[in-house]
């Protein structure tokens, strides 16, 4: 019973982390009327389908025990390849798979220069960090890049308020999210990041091509990365070479809050959707109470170590 | 006249939570007394060592040093006072010299900068004391020798003068000459009257170094007295509580067919080093060797003498420089970790915790890595026929634990083990290469691996044993080769080797 209550306490801590944000936006009467409300939170959903779906590829690769800092430039390249591909008249559905493919082959880079050249992620995506910028930027020719109208402009929209439905890009993170959180739990290939993660030298003694099962990580990643890319573009509505700097940090963060370990082995994408959804609450929040944005920067910061501190504290009570 | 007592613990008590770790240990020790504390794993030798060098409290009972009251408040109050405690991981900063890691947190000083003169005599006063005076003060930690290291570390113990030094398991990384050395030390601060705590599985090694003994049990005293008038069957039946008659069962098993087979084989890390062919030429040092289904064979030398390398090189998670592995049926080209399993050969690493297992994974993840493919379709999981697997090697090695689900780093060493075992049985291997397969595990534990090796003879696979500890090798095996310097030198069925005669050849001295 004792043992119960504390798993059920370990595994819903992001959980409660979410509740206690959104309790406390919902009682000061600046946002009372506001903040709880349909609208508001399809605003807070929708603005968090690009960290979402970001961290959807970076709890694969955490989890594994790597990190990748490229994100935010990753999303910014694709952005870019997909707006010049609407000015060459691409439709959708192709600008869609060619930014997806985009982004999964700067993973096939990253993934194959780290278990090819046996150097750690951090350094192999901090120098992806600063090619993909500059590619992106030299796509663009150190513009936006602008076209007409595309069908893509309208997956992120929440021009209607008094439409009830979700833009597609919640539907499509939320989607991803549970196919994503089966792969890990339910298949050979997510077992098989767990057990990179949690003992390289385990995983290679018991007979895993660790080297294919990194690339293949980052590929599938960099998928999810191309993807984000790809809402970034429709949330814009235009290419924007210098879009999305830092984000790899809010995506970490996320991952972070989420229970996952910088050391591998331990993470689950609830928890990384949760960290997600609190990051949002957090900045909307924010802004309703007029606070100016270095103090939201302020904020999200002690957040992140607060929510590692009690997991760790957390996890030490667990273990006793 | 009786000697004055130097330690004295009466009635120690200590609980975490629901549990209770210590119910009553008592334990007298006399200056320079060496005293064996020997119990299974989980006996309460943790937590006693933790109340003694003050990392907790006991939550009743006395414990008395030279007659006066002793409360430590915390590990550096302990050694302020006179206990010094040898940790079983050794706790060096490998970057710095030996002679900084010896004075580490007792620095001498001259207005807040270390005295390089002072602190240079008392590292070499301590080393001195342990007779191992020519050690080079300048080297770094990280370039000695595991053996050397310990020294380092027993100087650093040395250096406030302690009247009582407690070693936990100090051999269990030693070759056999590297023991012969640590047991002189030992004789040496004995005569200088240190008292010494010694922790040990080893029992043969207790019964040799310590005057006398304390055998602790589900936390209590069950038992002390002279070493010499203790055998030990009856250590052995205080630890346990039951009688081990025998240690190592001989099912009965009858050498099949060669199924594993090396052939002049040269390891990676001793291509470079010849060894005299006796026609004054040199040539590389070679291993050859043939194992027979339904054989026990055990691989004894000192360690680096390139066992690990050996076991290594056949299940391909290092390479060889020349010669070959061949197995029954198999390509003898496909040689990585994963082929291997696939050919039905398991390996066990001698590192449990670095290698061999995932320590924040479940058990069922730990034992079924090797074939998660099996248990669904399309690279499916089905976690209900993973985890009946796990939970049948769990039942059936009875290791201890909630269920198949729980983290391996809950479970003791001795569990841990049977799990990383469970891993090739389950896979199901044919060839059993086991690195060390009981080091650092209770003895209980230690029973139950010895009579599953047997079965496993019984039933026909081969067994490959690398050990250090000869009493296992020649207890268990059918066949012992012996490894001196990358090199195997012999070969002979185990009624033909005596320790005397595998030491003489894994030192080189025939």
């Amino acid at each position: 019973m004792h043992a119960t209550l504390k798993t059920i306490l370990a595994k819903s801590g992001p959980f409660i982390g979410l509740i206690l944000v959104i309790a406390f936006f919902s009682l000061p009467t600046e946002t009372r009327e506001y903040f709880l409300t349909y609208n508001n939170f399809k605003i807070i959903f929708t603005q968090t389908v690009i960290v979402a779906i970001g961290a959807l590829g970076m709890t694969m690769i955490i989890v594994s025990g790597g990190i990748d800092l490229s994100v935010g430039s990753t999303i910014a390249l694709t952005s870019v390849v997909g707006a010049l591909l609407i000015q060459h008249g691409w439709g959708p559905i192709a600008v869609l798979l060619a930014v997806i493919a985009s982004g999964g082959l700067i993973g096939l880079l990253n993934g194959s220069a780290i278990a090819g050249l046996r150097m750690t992620p951090f350094i192999i995506t901090l120098g992806t960090l600063g090619v993909a910028r500059g590619s992106a930027k030299w796509l663009a020719d150190n513009q936006t890049v602008n076209y007409d109208s595309s069908p893509l402009n309208s997956w992120m929209t929440t021009a209607n308020p008094f439409s009830l439905t979700l833009p597609t890009g919640v539907w499509v993170a939320l989607v991803l999210a549970l196919l994503t959180s089966l792969l890990l739990r339910h298949t050979v290939f997510g077992r098989h990041i767990f057990a990179l993660g949690s003992n390289e030298a385990t995983a290679r003694l018991c007979g895993i091509a660790t080297k294919r099962l990194k690339i293949l990580i980052y590929v599938l990643a960099g998928c999810f990365f191309g993807l984000a890319g790809l809402f970034q573009l429709s949330r814009l509505r235009q290419g924007d070479p210098t879009v999305a700097v830092g984000l790899e940090l809010d995506i970490i963060a996320a991952v972070i809050i989420g229970g996952a370990s910088l050391s591998g082995g331990v993470g689950t994408i609830l928890g990384s959707m949760i960290g997600a959804l609190i990051m949002a609450v957090l900045r909307n929040g924010s802004q309703q109470m007029g606070w100016p944005t270095y103090f939201q920067e302020i904020i999200i910061g002690l957040v992140i170590i607060v929510a590692v501190f009690l997991d760790r504290l957390r996890q030490g009570r667990a273990a006793a | 006249m009786t000697p004055a007592i130097r330690l004295r613990l009466t009635g120690l008590q200590k609980s975490f939570g629901a549990t209770r770790a210590l119910r009553s240990v008592s334990l007298a020790i006399a200056p320079g007394e060496v005293h064996a504390l020997i119990g299974e794993n989980g006996a309460g030798k943790s937590t006693l060592m933790k109340i003694l060098s003050g990392a907790h409290a006991a939550d009743a009972g006395t414990m008395e040093l030279s007659g006066q009251s002793y409360q430590p408040e915390n590990p550096h109050d302990a050694r302020l006072k006179g206990v010094a405690m040898i940790y079983q991981e050794l706790n060096l900063a490998l970057h710095l010299t030996a002679q900084e890691n010896i004075l580490l947190g007792a620095e001498s000083t001259r207005w807040g900068c270390v005295d390089q003169a002072t602190s240079r005599a008392r590292a070499q006063t301590a080393l001195e004391q342990l007779g191992h005076g020519g050690l080079a003060l300048d080297q770094k930690a990280g370039d000695f020798s595991i053996a050397e290291q310990q020294i380092i570390e027993i100087a650093r113990a040395l250096l406030l003068q302690p009247q009582v030094l407690i070693m936990d398991e100090p051999t269990s990384s030693l070759t056999q000459a590297d023991t012969e050395k640590l047991f002189a030390t030992i004789s040496r601060l004995r005569a200088q009257g240190v008292s010494i705590i010694y922790i040990s599985h080893f029992l043969e090694e207790c019964s040799r170094i310590a005057d006398r003994y304390t055998v602790l049990k589900d936390g209590e005293t069950v038992g002390s007295g002279a070493m010499k008038d203790a055998t030990l069957d009856h250590l052995v039946t205080l630890m346990t509580g039951r009688e081990v008659k025998d240690l190592y069962p001989r099912t009965p098993h009858q050498p099949g067919a060669v199924v594993l087979a090396v052939k002049t084989a040269v390891l990676a890390r001793f291509a470079g080093r010849n060894v005299s062919s006796g026609h004054g030429s040199s040539v590389q040092p070679t291993c050859s060797l043939e194992v027979r289904a339904g054989e026990i064979f055990g691989l004894a030398g000192l360690i680096g003498a390139g066992r690990t390398d050996l076991l290594r090189a056949i299940f391909g998670l290092d390479t060889l420089t020349r010669g070959e592995v061949c197995l029954i049926g198999a390509d003898a080209q496909a040689a990585t970790p994963r082929h291997r399993w696939q050919q039905g050969v398991g390996f066990l690493s001698e590192n449990r915790k670095e290698e061999g297992l995932m320590l924040n994974q479940s058990i069922a993840d730990n034992l079924t890595l090797t074939k998660m493919n099996t248990f669904g379709r399309g690279g499916w999981v089905q976690q209900n026929r993973q985890q009946r697997a796990a939970q049948h090697w769990v039942d059936a090695l009875r290791v201890k634990c909630r269920d198949s689900a729980q983290t391996i780093s809950e479970l003791s060493g001795g569990n841990q083990q049977k799990v990383a075992l469970a891993r090739l049985l389950e896979h199901p291997a044919q060839i059993f290469l086991l690195d060390e397969p009981t080091r650092g595990i209770d003895v209980g534990s230690k029973a139950q691996i010895y009579q599953l090796v047997s079965e496993l003879a019984a039933a026909g696979k081969a067994v490959v044993i690398v050990s250090s500890y000869l009493p296992e090798l020649l207890g268990l095996c059918d066949t012992i080769g012996v490894m001196c310097r990358g090199e195997l030198t012999a070969i002979r069925p185990r009624a033909d080797w005596s320790e005397t005669d595998i030491m003489r050849a894994a030192t080189g001295s025939t």
